[in-house]
């Protein structure tokens, strides 16, 4: 069978509003008293969890420069990148406007996480939009990070923020320029366009003064502190947002089978912000962040059993995606429990 | 179809809530505001045709089910992407304990 093409079907365009129908996803039903407690936000819980989130990057961030020039930086950045690379998913929480009760919050806080995590914010939202509509359904998900045959090297790359970073930085360039790359324009409507590329203006300008001022201190330092712990801090993130689809079933509208959810430490979950609960956030995206495990509980009795942690769902994803690269049909079944 | 229907309870829309019908096979959304005002909207969010009535009120503004887009409940702006065309609003009463739906010309 020849490999198929992951590239977004044109026939799918934003700006004709009609050719983007939502598949009939499966979902949990909840009654709706139940769902309506699950949806409510609330300032002073997501407000400690990014105070706390602050609080960590300040004192990283001062242990990290502190230590710049001696062999205890290694360390230091890594722990600095890897909490500064939490921004990422916070800007997904961000961008479905969960978070926060009060909405400028979410909004002001979606574009400096957005900009900390070399991710245009209005493009985003409306890829991320995009893939809540056809997740992990080939030519219409602008989302799917593990095409099939497996690029191993590609994912690999992932690790460093390499393959996903570059991709990212290419874009802001091209939208800076005022040209709209082809698979943006089926997924960002006309109207935003201009928003878009006024951001990724500003992003240069952002760049620009960064790298402006290493040159003027003739040190990467402030460059370690901004921008760079994305790539050489985000490998952990990276290992937790795999688990979300990778290996699983393609075109399915049910999202126990093309979604993974993995039980992990609560200081993953801090930093993962509990998007470990992948099928709870795409049967019910309104639900904030800090509600996901009680909506776990919820709908568990009507999902396939969760991982019970990173390492369960690598032992299935490794060798599944492995025999991806030469077998394109294979992918990991997940069973259905009726409850 | 014109002038006004009954088509739902009063009792069955609570404060900040939001309510689905049907009317000749089109899909409306009934809205009660904090302090009880009424209003009433196109079924399906102008985004990609979620059904709001399966979103929630907060104050005056509805979200959409599916992607986050918000509206003003009393005007039909949309407030945030991806919401970015106003809802077409129709005028709705209270009167009788029903609440009353007026479809206009409405094809």
């Amino acid at each position: 069978m020849a490999n198929r093409s992951y590239a977004l079907d044109p026939a799918i365009d934003i700006n004709q509003p009609q050719s983007v129908a939502e598949p009939s996803w499966y979902r949990t039903p909840i009654p709706r008293p139940e769902l309506k407690a699950l949806v409510q936000r609330d300032d002073a819980t997501a407000g400690r969890d990014y105070a706390l989130w602050a609080v960590l990057l300040m004192a990283s961030g001062a242990i990290a420069v502190a230590t710049w020039g001696s062999w205890w930086a290694v360390p230091a950045f890594l722990v600095y990148g890897v909490i500064y690379s939490s921004c990422d998913s916070r800007w997904h929480e961000l961008s479905h406007g969960t978070p926060f009760k009060t909405r400028w919050l979410n909004e002001a806080l979606y574009h400096v996480t957005s900009f900390m995590s070399v991710r245009e914010g209005h493009r985003w939202r409306w890829s991320h939009a995009r893939h809540h509509t056809h997740t992990i359904h080939v030519g219409r998900d602008p989302e799917i990070h593990g095409p099939r045959p497996t690029n191993i090297w590609g994912l690999l790359s992932g690790l460093l923020y390499l393959r996903g970073g570059l991709r990212e930085l290419r874009s802001i360039w091209v939208h800076a320029t005022g040209r709209i790359l082809p698979d943006a324009a089926l997924y960002v409507p006309k109207s935003e366009w201009p928003k878009m590329v006024l951001t990724c203006r500003i992003y240069l300008v952002l760049f620009a003064g960064l790298a402006a001022w290493c040159l003027a201190v003739g040190s990467l330092l402030p460059a370690m502190l901004i921008g760079l712990p994305r790539f050489y801090g985000g490998f952990l993130h990276y290992i937790q947002a795999m688990t979300q689809h990778l290996g699983l079933a393609e075109d399915v509208d049910d999202y126990r089978l093309s979604t993974r959810t993995v039980l992990m430490h609560r200081v993953g979950r801090f930093l993962y912000s509990n998007m470990n609960y992948h099928i709870e956030h795409h049967m019910y995206p309104m639900v904030p962040f800090y509600r996901l495990p009680a909506l776990h509980a919820r709908i568990a009795h009507d999902c396939p059993p969760p991982y019970p942690g990173l390492a369960a769902a690598y032992a299935e994803i490794i060798p599944t995606v492995w025999r991806q690269r030469v077998d394109a049909e294979h992918y990991a079944k997940r069973p259905l429990v009726t409850a | 179809m014109s002038g006004w229907i009954a088509v739902a309870a009063a009792d069955d829309l609570e404060a900040e809530d939001v309510l689905g019908v049907s009317v000749g096979g089109r899909d409306y959304a009934l809205y009660r505001a904090p302090d009880g005002t009424l209003s009433a909207s196109q079924g399906f969010c102008s985004h990609e045709a979620a059904l709001l009535a399966d979103g929630f009120v907060v104050g005056t503004a509805i979200e959409c089910p599916r992607h986050q887009g918000r509206f003003d409940i009393r005007t039909g702006a949309a407030l945030n992407a991806p919401a970015c065309v106003a809802l077409r609003m129709y005028p709705a009463k209270e009167e009788a304990g029903q609440i009353w739906l007026n479809l206009g010309d409405t094809p």
